[in-house]
């Protein structure tokens, strides 16, 4: 299974290198929204609470804005039959979920680089702060993943996306702006020890959740 | 075995249904081997399908997507010249998909359908947008793989019909005795 998943996740990876469908608006939406805050803020500096908070609007628009293509475009070109002709389910479902998070990391690390200058935010436990935005990640993909399989057959997805994802995010995203609050302010691992392990539970859930699930969606 | 019936009777969803490609709302499909069952996360290893409502992507070249498929079913890619000969389209097996016309389109699904070498061979509507010498494809892959594999056609065409010896009509013929698929 895993090294289907491999093979599939490679597919997108090339399929996104030549169409570019998903960077190039991920992108452009990241790029406009810090220059939006940079022109409203100018000079002034934004407390660390706003900072924390402004940081995972960006980081959950720009994914929400993205990650459904992973299913959407199957869905669209009609080539999730040929992938129902070739893999297993749980295939699918993980190699699409590697392929989102991947794709979620790397547009973060873009994210968290531009952020930084442009507000310039001093983060005192930069090492956490990682951390926090790498598990935030990871619950992120996990239901962005299992909410595009979900949306990709209906016929308003475009609405459908942010509304079906936000009440399942709202947990993950209080906890990680909870957990980059305090990690901007300079805390210890104990000082968010309680913020990451709901973090951690709860990707670990959804994943596990969204495996039981994904072939009654997937072969409906 | 050819499965006719009128516009709309069911043809292709009921060969989408034997091919797990789609839910039933009753009855039973089971496909085994040696008598034992084939688990249905298991069965596109046996199994080849085309049809006119089967895309594959158009980003990608002819023998670009043809490994694709090869490498995420883990079946090496030892036969993908051998097809692509097969059908007439290794000469063109680096062009993108998408200047293809509708005719080799058709003819890489068919190279697609056979590339595992599958034990059943699912076939909709095979000679549509095909020229007459895609349609002879279509014949040499029916005429082998209904020696020693199951062919079904999904068809209406006179021709596509003679290519197989039973016939199965949804309107007018009474119901098999049991769907059953043996001797894979």
């Amino acid at each position: 299974m895993f090294k289907q998943a491999i093979e599939i996740c490679k597919k997108d990876f090339r399929s996104e290198l030549r169409t570019r469908y998903a960077v190039n608006a991920l992108l452009m939406f990241v790029i406009v929204v810090i220059s939006v805050i940079k022109f409203s803020i100018g000079d002034e500096r934004l407390s660390n609470e706003m900072s924390a908070g402004m940081l995972w609007i960006i980081i959950f628009f720009a994914t929400s804005n993205g990650l459904s293509r992973v299913f959407v475009s199957e869905e669209e070109r009609g080539t999730s039959l040929t992938l129902k002709l070739i893999s297993k389910s749980s295939s699918v479902f993980l190699g699409k979920l590697i392929f989102n998070i991947s794709l979620t990391f790397i547009l973060n690390i873009f994210i968290i680089f531009l952020y930084i200058i442009i507000t310039n935010l001093d983060i005192k436990s930069f090492g956490l702060f990682l951390l926090c935005v790498s598990l935030g990640n990871l619950g992120l993909s996990a239901v962005l993943t299992i909410i595009a399989a979900l949306i990709s057959r209906a016929s308003s997805k475009g609405t459908l996306y942010p509304v079906l994802s936000f009440p399942l995010l709202l947990p993950l995203l209080l906890s990680s702006i909870s957990a980059t609050f305090l990690c901007i302010e300079g805390t210890s691992i104990e000082g968010i020890a309680g913020e990451l392990q709901i973090i951690i539970s709860f990707s670990v859930v959804l994943i596990t959740a969204s495996f039981l699930l994904f072939d009654l969606i997937w072969n409906d | 075995m050819a499965i006719t019936g009128r516009n709309g009777s069911g043809k292709s969803t009921l060969v989408k249904i034997i091919a797990g490609l789609l839910g039933k709302t009753s009855g039973d499909v089971t496909i085994s081997a040696n008598n034992s069952v084939i688990k249905q996360d298991s069965i596109y290893n046996y199994l080849g399908f085309v049809s006119p409502y089967l895309n594959l992507y158009d980003e990608f070249s002819g023998y670009e997507n043809l490994k694709i498929c090869s490498d995420i079913r883990g079946t090496g890619h030892y036969n993908i010249d051998n097809v692509l000969k097969r059908v007439g389209l290794y000469e063109r097996r680096n062009d993108l998909l998408k200047i293809y016309s509708s005719g080799m389109k058709q003819r890489l699904k068919l190279a697609f359908g056979i590339l595992h070498n599958p034990a059943i061979l699912i076939l909709d509507e095979p000679t549509s947008n095909l020229d007459k010498d895609g349609v002879k494809v279509v014949d040499d892959i029916a005429a082998e793989y209904k020696q020693d594999s199951i062919l079904i056609i999904a068809t209406n065409d006179e021709h596509e019909k003679s290519l197989c010896e039973k016939e199965f009509n949804i309107n007018t013929s009474p119901p098999a005795p049991s769907p059953h698929v043996e001797g894979v």
